[in-house]
């Protein structure tokens, strides 16, 4: 059982509580404007873009014609996800559990645990699964940074395994979502339920774009939400400026909200009894 | 006495006149340079052979440095009085008797600074304050008592003019060490310098959080591994000056060094360095230590006639000598490049191995090496990685790697810094900028405290990014002050002017962000 892997931070300070090694897994189910590493997208289709133009000879392609990627080569310039006509990368590998998880064991005991994120990481449930499985026996946590377009429901090895999700409300209203991920977003909510039910809903994210949608409304219909729940479980709030930092450049004009906005949000889901809240 | 040719005694009278007309020096700062001025003219040690050039030439070529402890040492360069001993019984000679409320104790320590010398002239170990206080924190109430530590912290940071001033806390949590952190945290001053003793079973991680937190603020506290200081010198150890485990009521009489590039400049190859020209200096800077010390317990009368000897604040056989070194990094690249190998020191693992090799070689001569007057220490020196001087040029701080070739990933770097931390028990240490984001996240930094301190590595210190009290190379200096001094302005602190020379010459401002 293999995953493609874009990326493994070994320290990770923002993918989640303490030092983490943050995972990042390739191909997403989704389509948000302000995506800051479009990059993980979709899968190669090995069209061979990026061999050409790398200035580096870091790229070429193997014997079955598929692209190579020779990390020792590589000189970070970016060219090659810059070129890239698909949304993706050249730089990832097929990697099975074991061979991310050798990875991460690397980081004990400076890690508390691990988070995979992507992409969309829910697109491998096996692997995570499997990853996680190998994680626990050492002690480590385990989180998943999810969109919520994919039933948690229905792997529920995964979430024995999985200390809980940091899930994505990237808006509440279906119509909004829409027009933000090119997705409805009733399986988000859905999602959303199921794990705070199960106290597995570690944290809500919100990436505020007021050029894109009605944030304010969505916060605070978000917050009537999830408020009923916080009883079984304390759900922290990320609260997200948007940035155009990595983000494709007809998405990259909305503008940045700034943090006195970021803090009339908070006190908003703060006076509906959330006490966990971090503003990015 | 030895006499002195009338060249030299012109040329440190040209000095004087400097020093006198000088535009940058504060008064204090002009009369600690002119009692130096005064000292370099002694010629009273029993200096062994071959010292000399080893010690008096050029920086590119000075393999033993005594970093500016002067010619005749009349007093320990680093002193640790016992205050808990004072707050109890006051003293006779500073006619104080024991405080009964947080005012007098304040006010006791802060007469009591002022008579602790040190080659810098200022205390620097001014005490375990957290412990010193609780016993009084609440003979006022909370806000009042938050007051006066500001105003106590201030003081230090007005009057102690030198960041090598040290203060302690942890690593049980206590009332006033919450407050001092509070204090610290909203004050962002530049003195003392502090340590927090962190023991994962003993300091709650919520107490830990807020040094985390403060530390995101000044740049303090720096995270001592109390296991590993506690197993070495016991449960009666400090944190003074930069980083530098020494017992209480003691301190050391001297520090020197060994700056191991310029001892690799003069070796043929590895082998050379590991069995001919390594030892011989070895040899040398201990005997030249073993002469300092001779003076100063026989010869100055220190250890008779000052009060704190006399009043039992110090004991003598609690002493012990600093045998230090710079640049291992510089010295394993140096000798690679001598031998026609790749690898640089913090990257190849054959580089890395050798440093273990060097340290090996150093620690076991010091284990040989007897000094009758380091009782306290089992008869030996302790090992220090100095962090460098401000004219310090092309010479990296003890055993750290060089800024600029920091691994790309922190785990690495804290991978190859636990080879060599565990030498070091007068002190050693490494320094990490960390991104603004772990502002709101400081169990990040807590995280890799703990796994570090599991993995050998005995101090560490992290500053925000952003924040104007930075960490130079084990004191600490504000941004500010920096660009003041850099602009021809007189600054009250003497560290600011080293900062300003490692920021030239030692590059500390661009150290790896974490």
């Amino acid at each position: 059982m293999k995953a493609v892997v874009n990326r493994i931070i070994p320290f990770s300070s923002v993918d989640g509580p303490g030092n983490r090694t943050a995972v990042f897994l390739q191909g997403c189910n989704i389509n948000c404007k302000y995506c800051h590493n479009p990059e993980t997208r979709k899968l190669c289709v090995q069209c061979g873009t990026c061999v050409k133009q790398c200035p580096a000879g870091a790229l070429s392609f193997d014997e079955n014609g598929k692209v190579a990627f020779d990390p020792s080569k590589c000189v970070q310039c970016d060219t090659c996800i810059h070129v890239c006509p698909n949304d993706s990368s050249p730089r990832t590998f097929e990697m099975t559990p074991e061979e991310v998880y050798a990875k991460v064991k690397k980081q004990i005991p400076f890690i508390r645990g691990l988070s995979v994120s992507g992409g969309e990481c829910m697109l491998w449930p096996e692997f995570l699964t499997e990853l996680f499985r190998l994680a626990k026996k050492d002690g480590l946590g385990t989180l998943i940074d999810s969109n919520g377009m994919i039933p948690f429901e229905d792997y529920p090895e995964l979430m024995e395994v999985s200390d809980g999700v940091m899930l994505d409300i990237k808006a509440f209203e279906a119509a909004e979502h829409r027009k933000v991920t090119d997705f409805t977003n009733e399986m988000v909510l859905k999602n959303a339920v199921y794990l705070a039910k199960t106290s597995k809903l570690y944290e809500v994210r919100a990436v505020i774009v007021p050029d894109l949608y009605d944030t304010e409304r969505s916060i605070r219909e978000m917050g009537d939400f999830l408020a009923p729940y916080l009883k079984i479980n304390d759900i922290r709030v990320k609260i997200i400026a948007y940035r155009p930092m990595g983000v494709r450049e007809q998405y990259s004009h909305y503008q940045v909200p700034n943090q006195e906005y970021l803090a009339y949000l908070a006190d908003i889901l703060r006076e509906k009894g959330f006490q966990h809240i971090t503003l990015i | 006495m030895r006499d002195i040719s009338m060249e030299r005694v012109n040329e440190t009278r040209k000095n004087i006149l400097e020093i006198i007309e000088s535009a940058t020096l504060t008064h204090e700062q002009k009369l600690t340079c002119l009692a130096n001025q005064a000292d370099s003219l002694m010629e009273v040690l029993d200096l062994p052979e071959g010292l000399d050039e080893l010690l008096n030439v050029p920086i590119d070529r000075k393999c033993i440095c005594d970093l500016s402890e002067g010619h005749a040492p009349m007093r320990p360069r680093y002193i640790i009085p016992d205050y808990a001993k004072f707050l109890k019984e006051g003293s006779k000679f500073l006619q104080l008797d024991p405080p009964t409320d947080l005012y007098e104790a304040l006010n006791s320590l802060m007469i009591f600074y002022k008579h602790v010398p040190s080659v810098t002239n200022y205390p620097v170990y001014v005490g375990q304050l957290d412990e010193l206080l609780e016993p009084y924190i609440d003979t006022v109430d909370e806000a009042q008592a938050k007051k006066m530590l500001k105003l106590f912290l201030t003081q230090m940071d007005r009057t102690i003019l030198d960041s090598f001033s040290h203060a302690n806390i942890g690593p049980r949590e206590t009332k006033a060490g919450r407050l001092l952190l509070e204090a610290e945290k909203e004050l962002e001053n530049a003195v003392p310098n502090l340590s927090f003793k962190y023991d994962e079973d003993i300091t709650p991680d919520d107490f830990a959080l807020k040094a985390i937190d403060c530390a995101m603020h000044s740049a303090k506290p720096s995270f001592a591994n109390h296991k590993m200081f506690k197993s070495e010198l016991g449960e009666n150890y400090v944190i003074a000056s930069c980083y530098n485990g020494l017992l209480l009521g003691g301190g050391a009489y001297t520090l020197c060094r060994l700056v191991l590039g310029n001892i690799a400049k003069r070796a043929k190859n590895i082998q050379d360095f590991k069995e001919r020209e390594l030892p011989y200096v070895l040899d040398i800077m201990a005997r030249y230590m073993d002469a300092r010390i001779k003076f100063e317990v026989e010869e100055s009368g220190f250890f008779e006639n000052n009060f704190l000897a006399k009043e039992g604040f110090i004991h003598r056989d609690r002493f012990s000598g600093m045998y230090g070194l710079v640049g291992l990094a510089d010295c394993v690249n140096i000798l690679f490049e001598k031998e026609g190998l790749k690898g640089r020191f913090g990257h190849d693992e054959a580089a890395n191995d050798l440093g273990v090799e060097i340290m090996e070689i150093i620690k076991e001569f010091n284990l040989n090496h007897k000094n009758k007057y380091c009782e306290g220490t089992g008869g030996h020196f302790l090992l220090h990685a100095q962090v460098g001087l401000a004219e310090d040029e092309n010479v990296t701080p003890g055993t750290r790697i060089p800024i600029g070739e920091e691994p790309e990933e922190l785990i690495d770097q804290l991978n190859v810094l636990r080879k060599f931390h565990k030498y070091f028990t007068s002190g050693t240490g490494d320094i990490f900028p960390i991104d603004m984001t772990v502002h709101r996240n400081p169990e990040y930094v807590l995280d890799i405290i703990k796994g570090s301190f599991k993995m050998d590595l005995r101090y560490l210190s992290f500053y925000s990014s952003d924040s104007d009290v930075i960490r130079v190379t084990g004191y600490l200096v504000k941004r500010s002050e920096l660009e003041k001094l850099a602009n021809g302005e007189a600054v009250l602190q003497d560290t600011t002017a080293l900062g300003l020379g490692a920021a030239r010459n030692g590059h500390i401002l661009e150290r790896k962000v974490r």
